[in-house]
């Protein structure tokens, strides 16, 4: 089991659905978020194109975030889920630091907090929120272990990309371009 | 200045002192509504709803958490208007239950010591206050005198109260001031309506056409999902537009159109198709009447002739009218929604229904379906009064193929300039933020101020609350029963709207409201019910359901009475227009005086130093009404104003600088606006999202972040076959330091 995130830019409006959903679902105060929108844009007037991406914690395989954590609250889990144990987290900071990404915050309650792929919605067998809300549909979640899923067909037949490949952490969402 | 009867109240209520928690009235009912008490979270059932951020009215679920606090909303996954998944703006509705600068109480205009105030008073003290001003408004001048503006679910219920009274005098500016245009062109043309959702079969269209019309951020969400399933299937699409929207980043061909030449790029796409013999011959020679018409008005209207006027190459005409060609009938050229431009955009979007017609997409498979309707039977009522006038009196025969009553022409009959005997003297406006909504906010200044009584009923503390005699806070939908949604659709459906909280504060849903103000005007026959929720069970029985099964589905659905969605292969077919064809050649618009082909006619430039205004939609917020949602104004709490990086670097300004905007009639920007410099945007116009820049001070996350286009608007271009106001014609400057003010006290 290898839990991946694709992502069709070719879909996708910007329109923030994944983080309002996200908020809701994961009760992430005002003012926060675990995931986000941003606009990219190439060329000069007529000619002109624009991304749209909706970005988050990547769940790398190799996470920066954990090896750096010193209490072992950043860790993985099934799937290769990364994931926080607020219980362990003493708010220090470090993997704040150490994400590329920019994908962890600060929770007021003094944990470190970030995306967790909606585990708690995994095990009921549903996807993550931002996944399930998309009006585009352009978000897919599955398991690339498993070469007949949705999202190992999709990386397989159309153009991709990762953010940031040359930092080396393996990151597991994927842009369809 | 002369002082006003109504002046614009900027200061807090009398007793709130600022501090709703100063008050023990609402501290009680504060108390009362946060249910404290743990609630086994499995126990506790999603309650149905219909959304009402927007006119879509997505079904969904209301889920609580396990405190007994309304938690999160989700898409009805059997809802065509949906599909289990809300937009933004759904998802974030509960931001409106939540928001602490709700309207919270009852509120009457007081004056203490010369200064006008409100205090808050009982619901009671509110209604006595309303219904002896309506019946002195109706001795004097007759029920017809009293108007009611509506938008959203609320309205309906004055409407029947308004019916009873005897007035038929009801609105909603969402026609006039958005669809209207749409409605009579296409009818002029196929002889029906529009309406929404709109029928557009955007799931199987191969080629789409948006003219002006940037869906994905106007976010009418079944359209939005059918879109992007249609571009997993290859959709291609061209837009035209002259900023790169989100549906043009996604484009096959982006026409960046000069502003306001639409028609002339329309008439030269009929002459490829009809010169080229690309059109649907035998759709045409079957349906169509006045087609020889049309090729003689359009022998002249050549792409090189369309060139000069649009900027767009003659080559790309010819090129993307034939790739229309290709993949036609199923060639989308998509109606749009807010279509009030420039005054002749009857004509614009007669052009848009007869190009449709050239390609044969009205009724088939990819273009237009044919939606059908659920039916429900209405709650028994004592029949209406007849009323001795209506707003079409008033007109005597001007605006005749409006579909729709309009908006500014009620302003007009309030107006003290209004010299006929058919006088307007007191207003509800229920559910829709005039200031914003009607453009020429001075007119609407002066028609207020020349009225016996105005109530607003709203549940935020909008613009148009601060110029009110009476301020009835409604609660949101999350808190109230409403009218079953019956839409036209692929399927014939109906959802319901159940309260998933109590109302909080001393809110009341407008059934209510209705109900208890009918009882002091002696109309309680035909309010026979002690909840609405009566209405609703009364209704699903005569349909063979009940409301107690509702609550479990949400959403019914129902198979079609006419099985065709689409035309058959030559099937007998008779159109709702005079001829019983699809009139190319219009004999309602020559009936009416009006050019029954279409013609561009220049629109006046931007003069040096000025650039026009255009306005649009963000996916996140619905027109005005959003800013303030704590959950949305997260998402984006002000707007911007998209200039050309040539432009901004000839006027000296840079990207995050706040400038003021001045039109060409001297009006200034209340606000400053901060600049957005983007290549996505050409050089003779600049653009920002409608709905910000909110003046009242009680709207505390949104006052004063951004800018209000609506105040900039003030060349309004009516439009003569509808009287739909055309917006688009207003140049605005840069002022780079803040102007000086008049202050207006």
């Amino acid at each position: 089991m290898r839990y991946a995130m694709v992502i069709d830019t070719k879909k996708c409006v910007g329109c923030s659905d994944c983080v309002v959903a996200c908020q809701n679902e994961n009760r992430v105060p005002i003012g926060y978020c675990r995931d986000w929108v941003i606009e990219h844009a190439k060329g000069a007037f007529p000619n002109v194109s624009i991304e749209l991406r909706s970005e988050r914690c990547n769940h790398c395989e190799n996470s920066p975030c954990v090896r750096c954590c010193p209490t072992g609250a950043s860790h993985y889990e099934e799937g290769g889920l990364v994931m926080v144990d607020r219980g362990a987290c003493i708010g220090c900071g470090a993997c704040v630091q150490s994400c590329p990404y920019n994908a962890r915050f600060s929770h007021p309650e003094g944990y470190v907090d970030k995306c967790s792929f909606c585990n708690h919605r995994l095990k009921e067998g549903k996807s993550p929120s931002c996944v399930s809300v998309c009006p585009t549909n352009c978000m897919y979640f599955g398991d690339l272990n498993d070469s007949e899923s949705q999202v190992s067909q999709l990386l397989k037949n159309r153009d991709w990309k990762v953010l940031a490949p040359e930092v080396g952490t393996k990151p597991q969402v994927y842009y369809l371009i | 200045m002369s002082k006003s009867r109504r002046e614009f109240i900027k200061i807090s209520a009398l007793s709130f002192g600022g501090l709703v928690m100063a008050n023990p009235i609402l501290n009680a009912m504060i108390g009362q509504v946060q249910a404290g008490e743990p609630i086994d979270a499995s126990k506790i059932k999603p309650v149905p709803t219909y959304c009402e951020v927007c006119f879509w009215k997505c079904a969904g679920w209301v889920h609580t958490d396990e405190k007994g606090e309304l938690w999160k909303i989700e898409g009805n996954e059997d809802d065509p208007h949906c599909k289990g998944r809300f937009c933004p703006r759904g998802t974030g509705g509960l931001g409106m239950y939540n928001d602490e600068d709700r309207l919270k109480s009852p509120l009457m205009r007081v004056e203490v010591n010369g200064k006008q105030t409100f205090k808050e008073v009982s619901w009671d003290k509110a209604f006595r206050f309303i219904a002896d001003k309506m019946n002195q408004i109706s001795e004097e001048h007759g029920p017809e005198s009293l108007a009611l503006f509506k938008h959203g679910s609320g309205g309906a219920h004055f409407g029947k109260l308004f019916k009873a009274f005897g007035s038929r005098n009801i609105t909603a500016p969402s026609y006039a001031q958005c669809r209207g245009p749409r409605e009579v062109g296409f009818h002029a043309t196929f002889g029906a309506n529009i309406n929404s959702p709109e029928p557009v079969d955007l799931e199987n269209t191969k080629c789409l056409v948006l003219i002006g019309n940037h869906i994905g951020e106007n976010m009418h969400n079944s359209h939005v999902q059918e879109m992007s399933k249609a571009i997993d299937n290859g959709l291609e699409i061209i837009t035209v537009d002259p900023r790169l929207s989100t549906a043009a980043s996604k484009s096959v061909h982006w026409l960046p159109i000069k502003p306001a030449t639409d028609i002339a790029l329309l008439l030269a796409w009929m002459h490829v198709l009809v010169t080229e013999k690309l059109y649907d011959k035998a759709y045409i020679d079957q349906y169509a009447y006045g087609f020889e018409d049309l090729e003689a008005h359009i022998a002249d209207k050549t792409p090189e002739w369309a060139e000069e006027i649009t900027t767009i190459k003659a080559d790309v005409i010819r090129e993307t009218a034939r790739k229309m060609a290709y993949h036609a009938p199923a060639t989308l050229i998509h109606p749009g929604r807010h279509v009030t431009w420039y005054g002749d955009d009857t004509q614009r979007l007669r052009a848009m229904a007869m190009l449709n017609a050239l390609l044969g997409s009205w009724g088939r498979k990819g273009g237009f379906y044919f939606p059908e309707k659920a039916k429900v039977p209405s709650f028994p009522h004592p029949a209406y009064p007849s009323a001795s006038w209506t707003w079409k009196d008033y007109l005597d025969g001007k605006y005749a193929l409006a579909g729709s009553s309009i908006a500014n022409v009620f302003v007009d009959a309030s107006h003290p300039d209004n010299k006929t005997d058919k006088k307007i003297k007191g207003w509800f406006v229920v559910g829709t933020n005039l200031i914003s909504t009607i453009p020429d906010t001075k007119k609407t200044l002066e028609a207020i101020d020349n009225l016996d009584l105005f109530v607003v009923v709203d549940t935020m503390p909008m613009e148009i609350t601060g110029y009110a005699d009476i301020i009835l806070p409604e609660c949101t939908y999350l808190e109230r029963y409403d009218d079953i949604r019956v839409s036209p659709n692929r399927e014939p459906n109906i959802a319901v709207r159940i309260p998933a909280a109590k109302p909080k504060y001393l809110t009341k849903p407008s059934d209510w409201i209705v109900r208890k103000l009918a009882e002091k005007l002696k109309l309680s026959a035909h309010f026979n019910y002690k909840s609405y929720s009566e209405v609703l069970d009364w209704q699903l029985k005569q349909m063979g359901f009940s409301l107690a099964e509702m609550k479990e589905r949400g959403i019914i659905k129902f198979d079609r009475k006419n099985a065709n969605l689409y035309l058959e292969e030559g099937e007998e077919y008779e159109f709702g227009t005079p001829t019983g064809m699809i009139e190319l050649y219009s004999t309602d618009l020559e009936m009416e005086g009006f050019d029954p082909l279409p013609n561009y006619t220049p629109h006046p430039e931007p003069p040096a130093g000025f650039f026009r205004l255009n306005y649009g939609r963000a996916p996140m917020h619905t027109f005005g009404r959003t800013a303030n949602n704590p959950n949305l104004n997260e998402l984006m709490n002000e707007n911007k104003l998209w200039v050309n990086p040539k432009i901004a670097k000839k006027a000296g300004i840079v990207n995050g600088q706040e400038i003021w905007l001045e039109n060409q009639d001297g009006v200034k920007s209340e606000f400053p606006i901060k600049v957005r410099v983007t290549e996505r945007i050409g050089m003779d116009n600049v653009y920002m999202v409608h709905g910000f820049g909110k003046s009242n001070k009680k709207l505390k996350r949104s006052n004063g972040r951004g800018i209000s286009d609506s105040q900039l608007v003030t060349n309004v271009m009516v439009d003569p076959v509808m009287g739909g106001t055309g917006m688009r014609g207003n140049f605005v400057k840069f002022v780079i330091d803040k102007p000086e003010r008049e202050v207006i006290s």
